[in-house]
C-alpha cells in the first residue's frame, strides 16, 4: 500500500526551478534514501512533503491515515541548539505539540509517550540532563525521540548523521533500521552518505540537476546516475 | 533598611512605579529568554530607541505617550522581524538603521517644539517620577496581558524557540508566534522605558536570562530563575536609587551586572566540584 504518492511535482524558489516533474511513491514500512549533490533540492523535497513549501505544479498525496502534521521530522541541527538550556525531557515532550492546536499543558498521555520513546532509544537515563551538555550522537537520539512523539507511521530525517563520527553514525543507522523493521516505521532519509544509503535503505531517490532516479538500491548502483554519484563525491562523506 | 523601605513606600508615586516596574521586569525577563536564545538580543535596544522617538513626538503634539508609542513600536517590531527574514539586509544592520533614525527624528521634533528639557532627559535615562495615573493603569493592564499570554503559550514558545523547522512541520504557525513575541516585547519596552530609560531598557530583556543560563540547564529553570532575578534586581535597584539618590535605571542595570557576575562565578566554580 502506498503511504505517499508524489506525481510530477515541481517546486520553484524565487523564480528558479529547484525540483522539476519529480514522481515517486513510498510504500508503507519502507526505507527510502534521498540522495543527490549539495543544493540539488533534497531538503526542499522534504519541506514539500511536510507542506512547508508550496508546489508550483503536481501533487503529493498522503494515504494510510497520516496527515502532514503526523509525520515525525528530524530537521538539520541549528546553531542555536548547541548551547540551548533545555532538559532532554522538555525537548522530547515538545514533539507532542503536533497532535493538537493549542497546548497549555501536556497531558499524562503525552508524558507517557515521551517516556516510552526515550526508553525505546535508550536515553531515558538522560532525561534530566541538559541538551547542550550531550554529545552529538546523544543529541540526535533526543531529536529522534522527539520526532517519534509526533510520528504516527512515518519519519523524515534530514542529514541525521551530519557531524557525527563513523561509529556513532553506524549506531544511529542501526537504531533507524530497528525502528523500520521492528516498529514498522516508514522512513525517508536525506543523506549524501551513499554508503549508508546503500546499506540501510530499500530504495533510493536521486534528485538533482541531471537525470533523476527512483528505484531499488541494486538498480541504482547499475544506473548511470548511481555510478557517477557513488564514484564521485560520495567517497568523501562516507 | 526597614526605615528606608517604610519611607520609600509612603510615597504613592514610588509604590505605583514599583508595582508597574515589577510586572514589566517579569515580562521582560520571560520574553528575554526566548529572544536571547534566538539571537534577537539587540531587538530590545532598537525598540527602545524607537520608543524614544515616538515619545518625543507624542509630547511635542501633546498626546498621551503610551497611546502613541505602543502602536509605533509594535509596527517597528513587526518590521524588524520581517527584515530579519529577508536575506539581503542583515538584521543587526537593520536595527542600527532604525534605532538611530528614530532617535534623530525624536531629537529634531523636540528641539523644534519645546527644546531639550528634563522630559527628554528622563526618556533617555529613565525616571521613577515619569508615570502618570493613566500610564500606571495602562502599564499594569499591558503587562498582565503579556504575562498571561506567556504562561498560556509557554509550550509553543519553547518549541518555536528551540526549533522553528520542527515546530513548523508540527503545524505551528511559527511566523505568527514570532510576531506575537515581538509585539509583546514592544509593549513591554514601551511600558518599561519610562522607568528604565530608552538607553537602558534592553538590559531588562537580556541580563536576567543570561544570568539564569549560567546556573540552570532546563528551559523551565531558566525561565523561572530569570523572572526571580529580574524582580529582585528591580526592587533592590529602586531601594538603592532612592537611598543613594542615583538614577533608577542605572542602579537596576548595575545590580543585574552584579547578579550576572555572581551567577557566572558560581557556574564556573560548579564545573570544578
Amino acid at each position: 500500500m502506498s503511504i505517499l504518492k508524489a506525481e510530477k511535482i515541481s517546486v520553484e524558489y524565487e523564480g528558479t526551478a529547484v525540483l522539476k516533474d519529480l514522481s515517486f511513491r513510498i510504500e508503507k514500512g519502507e526505507f527510502l534514501a534521498v540522495v543527490g549533490e549539495n543544493g540539488s533540492g533534497k531538503s526542499t523535497l522534504i519541506k514539500a512533503i511536510l507542506g512547508l513549501v508550496g508546489l508550483s505544479s503536481g501533487s503529493i498525496r498522503l494515504d494510510g491515515g497520516i496527515k502532514s502534521g503526523g509525520i515525525g521530522y528530524l530537521p538539520q541541527q541549528r546553531e542555536v541548539q548547541k548551547d540551548f538550556p533545555a532538559a532532554v525531557y522538555e525537548v522530547v515532550l515538545s514533539g507532542c505539540l503536533a497532535s493538537r492546536r493549542i497546548v497549555t499543558f501536556y497531558s499524562p498521555d503525552d508524558k507517557r509517550l515521551a517516556l516510552r520513546n526515550m526508553e525505546l532509544l535508550e536515553i531515558a537515563d538522560l532525561r534530566k540532563r541538559s541538551f547542550r551538555d550531550l554529545s552529538g550522537g546523544q543529541q540526535q537520539r533526543v531529536l529522534l525521540a522527539r520526532a517519534l512523539c509526533s510520528a504516527k507511521a512515518m519519519l523524515i530525517l534530514d542529514e541525521p548523521t551530519a557531524g557525527l563520527d563513523p561509529l556513532i553514525s553506524s549506531e544511529f543507522y542501526g537504531l533507524l533500521g530497528r525502528l523500520n523493521r521492528e516498529n514498522g516505521m516508514t522512513i525517508i532519509m536525506v543523506s549524501h552518505d551513499i554508503e549508508a544509503a546503500k546499506e540501510n535503505a530499500g530504495r533510493i531517490l536521486h534528485v538533482g540537476t541531471g537525470p533523476c532516479f527512483f528505484g531499488s538500491v541494486r538498480e541504482y548502483l547499475r544506473s548511470d546516475t548511481g555510478k557517477r554519484f557513488s564514484n564521485g563525491n560520495a567517497g568523501h562523506s562516507a | 533598611m526597614p526605615d528606608i523601605l517604610r519611607e520609600l513606600f509612603s510615597y504613592d508615586f514610588i509604590l505605583r512605579a514599583v508595582a508597574v516596574g515589577i510586572m514589566v521586569s517579569l515580562c521582560a525577563s520571560l520574553l528575554g529568554v526566548s529572544l536571547v536564545l534566538k539571537r534577537y538580543s539587540m531587538i530590545g535596544d532598537g525598540l527602545g530607541h524607537v520608543a524614544f522617538g515616538a515619545l518625543c513626538v507624542a509630547v511635542a503634539f501633546n498626546m498621551a505617550p503610551l497611546l502613541v508609542s505602543v502602536p509605533v513600536v509594535v509596527t517597528a517590531a513587526a518590521l524588524l522581524l520581517r527584515i530579519r527574514g529577508n536575506v539581503r539586509i542583515k538584521g543587526d544592520a537593520a536595527i542600527a538603521v532604525i534605532s538611530s533614525s528614530s532617535l534623530a527624528v525624536g531629537i529634531i521634533v523636540t528641539s523644534l517644539t519645546q527644546g531639550m528639557n528634563i522630559d527628554i532627559y528622563n526618556y533617555m535615562f529613565g525616571s521613577i517620577l515619569a508615570m502618570s495615573d493613566r500610564d500606571v493603569y495602562l502599564g499594569m493592564a499591558l503587562s498582565a496581558a503579556v504575562l498571561l499570554l506567556f504562561v498560556l503559550l509557554y509550550n509553543v514558545i519553547f518549541a518555536v524557540t528551540f526549533d522553528e523547522d520542527f515546530a513548523r512541520a508540527a503545524g505551528v504557525n511559527v511566523s505568527f508566534y514570532n510576531t506575537l513575541i515581538a509585539i509583546l516585547t514592544a509593549v513591554t519596552i514601551v511600558v518599561g522605558m519610562r522607568i528604565m530609560g530608552s538607553l537602558l531598557i534592553s538590559s531588562l530583556i537580556v541580563f536576567p536570562s543570561l544570568t539564569a543560563m549560567r546556573l540552570f540547564s532546563s528551559f523551565r529553570g531558566v525561565v523561572i530563575c530569570s523572572g526571580i532575578v529580574s524582580t529582585i534586581c528591580f526592587f533592590l535597584g529602586i531601594v538603592i536609587s532612592y537611598s543613594l539618590d542615583i538614577p533608577v535605571g542605572a542602579s537596576i542595570v548595575v545590580l543585574n551586572l552584579a547578579a550576572f557576575t555572581l551567577f557566572f562565578a558560581a557556574g564556573s566554580l560548579r564545573k570544578y566540584f
